[in-house]
């Protein structure tokens, strides 16, 4: 395992561990959205660009847009 | 139960799925040896079989097409699902007001959409020879439309995705993938058999029926998408009164 490979699984591991104890759910949208970015970059450097793409959007865009949408729509309640 | 039995039990199963997860991590090949006998073969053989410089496409719209067929319909049919749930033709609209007053925003936000509107083309049309493909260049294009919501407003994100446009396109896409296997089975091979001439390895015009399927699956993805987002975005702007009916 080379160092890059390291650290990026520390930070994944540190970002999981940021969504688990993150309570508020706003928040929560930012931290697994910046948690998908980090997974981006594992995949990258992991060599499998093909996923990292569609992490890149299912992960970083589409699912915080759906969980913000619904947040927002319970708030309104 | 007790909380110093629950505690006791908990104690108990915690322990062994310790002990059982050491054992199987114990147990997995060392890191960077990859023991599955397909990839490599995958690896050897694909360039020179279909022609095309991702391996993965190939794989995916080819070797075992039949599954990304399926993982298609998981798409579209849970997409469906959303909007049967979601959708109400009696719902009232309000008049949302343009929330994005700033002309940087705008300007920025209209340059990144057109930008990623030509990323999301390009990673689906050369899917086959560069990373990407028809699911990632997809939700890429999907987003580019999000976009469009997140620095203008609602209604020019509507104008630009009509539902029953959408509708067609990802109906388009899903019958689509299934006609391409069904001209396989026309021409005297297996369902989504790869047909067609092969090409040159590494131009836009390679590896058979993989670009057929590449572009089908490409429309339903980004309509799928489109549509999801539509649907709870459209859930934004209902009266709260009209809603709990």
């Amino acid at each position: 395992m080379i160092p890059l490979q390291a650290a990026i699984i520390g930070l994944v591991a540190a970002g999981a561990l940021a969504v688990v104890v993150t309570r508020d759910l706003v928040r929560l949208t930012m931290a697994s959205s910046l948690y998908a970015l980090l997974l981006v970059v594992l995949f990258l450097v992991f060599q499998a660009p093909d996923v990292a793409l569609s992490e890149l959007v299912v992960g970083a865009v589409g699912f915080p847009l759906v969980i913000v949408v619904a947040v927002v729509l319970e708030r309104g309640r | 139960m007790s909380r110093g039995v629950r505690s006791g039990l908990f104690l108990v199963s915690a322990a062994g799925l310790t002990a059982l997860l050491l054992w199987a991590v114990a147990g997995l090949p060392d890191f960077g040896h990859y023991r599955g006998p397909y990839g490599k073969v995958l690896n050897s053989v694909a360039v020179g079989e279909r022609h095309t410089t991702n391996v993965v496409a190939a794989v995916v719209f080819d070797y075992r097409g039949v599954d990304t067929m399926g993982e298609e319909f998981i798409l579209f049919a849970s997409v469906m699902g959303v909007a049967l749930l979601l959708r109400n033709p009696h719902r009232e609209r309000r008049q949302v007001p343009a929330r994005i007053q700033s002309d940087a925003v705008r300007l920025a936000g209209i340059g990144f959409a057109a930008g990623l509107l030509v990323l999301g083309l390009y990673v689906v049309a050369h899917g086959y020879l560069t990373p990407g493909g028809g699911f990632q260049g997809g939700v890429v294009l999907a987003s580019a439309f999000v976009l469009v919501y997140l620095a203008g407003d609602y209604h020019a994100y509507r104008s630009l995705s009509p539902t029953p446009a959408i509708d067609v396109v990802g109906a388009t896409g899903a019958g689509g993938y299934t006609v391409v296997g069904i001209v396989s089975l026309l021409l005297g091979s297996a369902f989504l058999h790869n047909f067609g001439p092969l090409g040159t390895t590494g131009k836009l015009a390679s590896g058979g029926s993989i670009p057929f399927l590449n572009v089908a699956s490409a429309l339903e993805v980004s309509a799928a998408f489109v549509l999801l987002f539509s649907e709870f975005l459209d859930e934004l702007v209902v009266r709260p009164e009209a809603r709990s009916q």
